[in-house]
């Protein structure tokens, strides 16, 4: 098994900690994985990404070139990474802020309204949660369970009614179908 | 020891530091290091120990010096243009034999360059990098699980030999995230033994004194012929290397940190279509391992270099073979190549080795000498080097030394 | 029959290197005579500089060690920070200290490093061979400014207590001269106070020395001592411009 995952979007939008996110989920799962983000000179407010694998083998390249799935959170993070996608991969789409269509024929789409579920939940804050969800639900690849053991992990310090509401979004996330 | 705790490398690298006895950190900030500087400042006050900002690398490096010199386990870190600023100290940490211990996670250059990961300080970290004959032993992790686990390697040695080591790390590998699993018992400071050099509370004793310099008509020349003998010990004994599917290879990818593991990328891609290639990656880059790159080169006559530098590191791996087997190099001065990439330049390399491999070829050459010597076989023309990123077979009556590059 | 004047314990029976008529030597004494009053010669590590005094490592009969030109405020911090019970005092020159390691002097003092700094200034490099030296007077001739300092050109002479007076962290600031005998009483006293600041823990201390260099003056020893005096007091004045006894520590 190997997943090679990009995610992208707005500083803020939370890809960093998602990236972290499926990292630490992996790794809770017995499965060698790696992190990596692009790292700039900004600190708020620019674009942002990140590289995930997660593997049962020895993660070669933590450098993601040829992504297993896509997941984009803005606008412009669509026109960067969509050619990218192994064909037949997957590309999950925040249909809330990304008003343009993917051109490619050869990868599977998902278009998820990360900002609304999340609004309806509680917060535009865990959109990313809502994307996090429809990765696990439409690949498999990792249990929302794991994900939610992992939100505990990386987020020592988040409260428990916060905690809460993640868990309610990955959920809301996995019901996604294409 | 045991846990799997997934980690930035540059945190791991701190904690790893910590964990083997480390107690003193000066630094300043540069990026992609930060991280180094940040965990040290509330990790090191937790364990004891002492962690300052300097007003500059310069500072820093000479408040390593005199910390060192006090006979406890010392950090610095930082990132290209900051190790430039410590060359100084280093060599007198080094002209002082003083066991210090830093990282250089290495980012594009010259100048101030960008941010991004680069191999570009290759030849500053395994040549002396500061003024003077001298050595720095240079360990290359190529995981955040090694960027934990070096720092206590690297003390020892320090420590065995009384000498500068470094990591030489690089933006990937500093801002990446992997687990990492601590695999020794934390060094307490105390269990540690002070050495006979060490300044401060002289009582009952003779006067100590740590300096780097010696006037007197030919002593220093004594010195530097000592430290070349111990140098050659640590060629002799101290070599770290990795080999994976050397076997059956018929082409070694060679690289470093980084770069191996994405020429192990490249290398799974080959195996997969069942194209035989293996991977050398030598962990300490200084000693290098000589020895064992010319008793490969006896068997394997094609080596592709992976590097993210203009074609630094491919010299030393050409020195070690010796041209006994055609070395070409596949290179990223500030650029980090794809699995892919790399891949696309085995594949065509490895066609070009094919028809060339065996007796065969051998005999065009010299009928006479066909099977005897296989060792001797030296590259034909056919395999020689090549231009651009690519590689064309049919170029190059004169192989430069620029043949291959990018 | 016992003999009252001796050699320090805090100085190795050596002969120094240091021309006739220079003030090094007698600084040296005063620093080996306060370790042995103080009782501190044991735990005290010494940093000898870049320049004139870089054998100063093997004079004093303590702990030593020579470092980078400019940096010993650096070494002394990474060594008082890991050894809090040695006593580290740096020994620096007008080059070492004013130029190229400004940067360190400043810092060191910010930080208040709990430190002692013995600064020589003898407004020329010595070692090198009579260069202006960042303290070198107006007007006054080196051998990289054959016909004088000159403003326009190189600038003007630093005032080194002056410029850290203004910092919190510098806690004893005092100018003194060794050009005569009562000035080397004056700056015995200072040196003491200095490595007295630092057994009590009160922070960063330095004694600016005016001393004499007549070998790149050119000068006689006599003339030397009038230098001093005439040229360099006017505008290197003498005194306490910080001190852990007065709030705020100025004049």
């Amino acid at each position: 098994m190997y997943q090679g995952i990009r995610i992208s979007g707005f500083g803020g939008q939370g890809v960093i900690s998602a990236g972290i996110l499926l990292a630490q989920a992996g790794l809770l799962e017995n499965k060698n994985v790696s992190w990596f983000p692009a790292y700039g000179a900004e600190m708020r407010g620019g674009t942002a990404n990140c590289s995930v694998v997660i593997a049962s083998e020895e993660v070669s390249s933590p450098v993601v070139s040829r992504p297993d799935t896509v997941i984009v959170m803005n606008e412009p993070s669509l026109a960067k990474f969509e050619p990218l996608v192994k064909p037949g991969g997957l590309l999950i789409i925040n249909s809330s802020l990304v008003n343009s269509k993917p051109k490619r024929t050869d990868i599977k789409v998902a278009y998820v309204p990360c900002n609304k579920i999340a609004e309806e939940i509680g917060t535009t804050k865990i959109a990313n949660m809502v994307a996090l969800g429809a990765y696990a639900g439409l690949t498999g690849a990792l249990s929302v369970d794991t994900i939610a053991k992992a939100l505990g992990k990386v987020f020592k310090r988040a409260k428990p009614e916060m905690l809460e509401l993640n868990v309610k979004a990955l959920k809301r996330g996995a019901e996604i179908k294409i | 020891m045991g846990e799997k705790i997934l980690m930035k490398g540059n945190e791991a690298l701190a904690e790893g530091a910590v964990l083997a006895g480390c107690r003193f950190f000066s630094g300043y900030p540069i990026t992609p290091q930060n991280e180094v500087p940040e965990y040290m400042s509330w990790r090191l006050p937790e364990a004891g120990g002492t962690f300052i900002q300097a007003e500059s690398e310069v500072s820093a490096i000479n408040m390593l010096y005199g910390a060192a010199a006090t006979g406890i386990r010392t950090m610095t870190s930082s990132s290209s243009p900051g190790i430039s600023l410590k060359q100084e100290g280093i060599s007198y940490c080094a002209g002082a034999d003083l066991p210090i211990f830093f990282a250089n996670v290495v980012r594009g250059g010259p100048g101030l360059g960008n941010i991004a990961a680069s191999q570009g300080d290759y030849n500053q970290s395994v040549k002396g990098g500061g003024h003077g004959d001298y050595h720095t032993i240079v360990l290359a992790p190529n995981s955040v699980d090694e960027m934990g686990n070096f720092p206590k390697k690297c003390y020892e040695l320090a420590e065995k030999y009384r000498m500068p080591a470094m990591i030489l790390a690089d933006g990937i590998l500093g801002q990446m995230m992997e687990p990492v699993e601590f695999k020794f018992q934390p060094v307490d400071p105390a269990n540690l033994k002070k050495p006979d050099w060490s300044l401060g509370n002289a009582a009952g004793r003779k006067k100590r004194i740590v300096r780097s310099y010696d006037l007197r008509e030919g002593e220093l020349e004594k010195m530097n012929w000592a430290r070349a003998k111990k140098f050659q010990e640590i060629e002799d004994r101290e070599v770290q290397f990795e080999e994976k599917n050397i076997n059956d290879a018929q082409l070694v990818l060679v690289a470093y940190g980084t770069s191996s593991r994405i020429a192990a990328a490249a290398m799974k891609m080959a195996r997969d279509k069942g194209i035989k290639v293996g991977l050398f990656r030598p962990i300490t880059l200084w000693p290098f391992p000589k020895k064992q790159l010319a008793k490969l080169a006896q068997r394997v006559k094609n080596f592709l270099v992976v590097e993210m530098s203009q074609g630094q590191f491919v010299d030393d791996v050409r020195l070690a073979i010796g041209g006994t087997a055609q070395v070409d190099l596949y290179a990223r001065p500030a650029g980090i190549p794809s699995g892919e990439e790399v891949f696309a330049v085995v594949e065509k390399l490895y066609q070009s080795i094919k028809p060339a491999k065996a007796v065969k070829k051998v005999e065009k050459v010299k009928p006479a000498k066909k099977a005897k010597s296989p060792k001797k076989a030296k590259p034909t023309r056919k395999l020689k080097p090549v231009k651009k990123k690519t590689v064309k077979i049919k170029t190059a009556k004169k192989a430069t030394r620029k043949g291959g590059r990018r | 029959m016992e003999l009252v004047n001796k050699k320090p314990s805090g100085l190795v029976d050596v002969k120094m290197h240091y021309c006739p008529g220079c003030g090094h030597g007698i600084v040296h004494r005063l620093i080996a005579e306060v370790m042995d009053e103080l009782g501190i010669r044991e735990r005290t590590v010494g940093i000898a500089p870049v320049g004139c005094a870089v054998f100063a490592d093997d004079y004093f009969n303590c702990d030593m060690i020579q470092g980078p030109h400019g940096r010993g405020p650096a070494i002394a911090t990474g060594i008082k920070r890991s050894q809090p019970d040695c006593i580290v005092f740096s020994y620096q020159g007008d080059g070492d200290l004013a130029s190229i390691g400004m940067a360190e002097t400043i810092h060191s003092a910010a930080r208040s490093e709990n430190i002692t700094i013995i600064f020589i200034n003898n407004a020329i490099y010595g070692m090198t061979g009579g260069q202006m030296a960042p303290t070198t007077l107006l007007g006054q001739p080196a051998s990289t400014c054959p016909t004088g300092r000159d403003a326009k050109v190189n600038g003007y002479p630093i005032k080194v207590c002056e410029l850290l007076a203004q910092l919190e962290g510098a806690r004893y600031l005092e100018r003194t001269s060794v050009s005569s005998a009562q000035g080397v009483i004056k700056t015995k006293r200072a040196v003491k106070k200095a490595f007295q600041n630092q057994v009590e823990g009160k922070g960063f201390s330095l004694v600016e020395i005016l001393s004499m260099c007549p070998t790149n003056w050119g000068m006689n020893s006599l003339q030397g001592v009038k230098f001093v005096d005439e040229k360099m007091m006017p505008i290197y004045p003498l005194g306490v411009f910080r001190s852990t006894e007065q709030e705020g520590g100025q004049r």
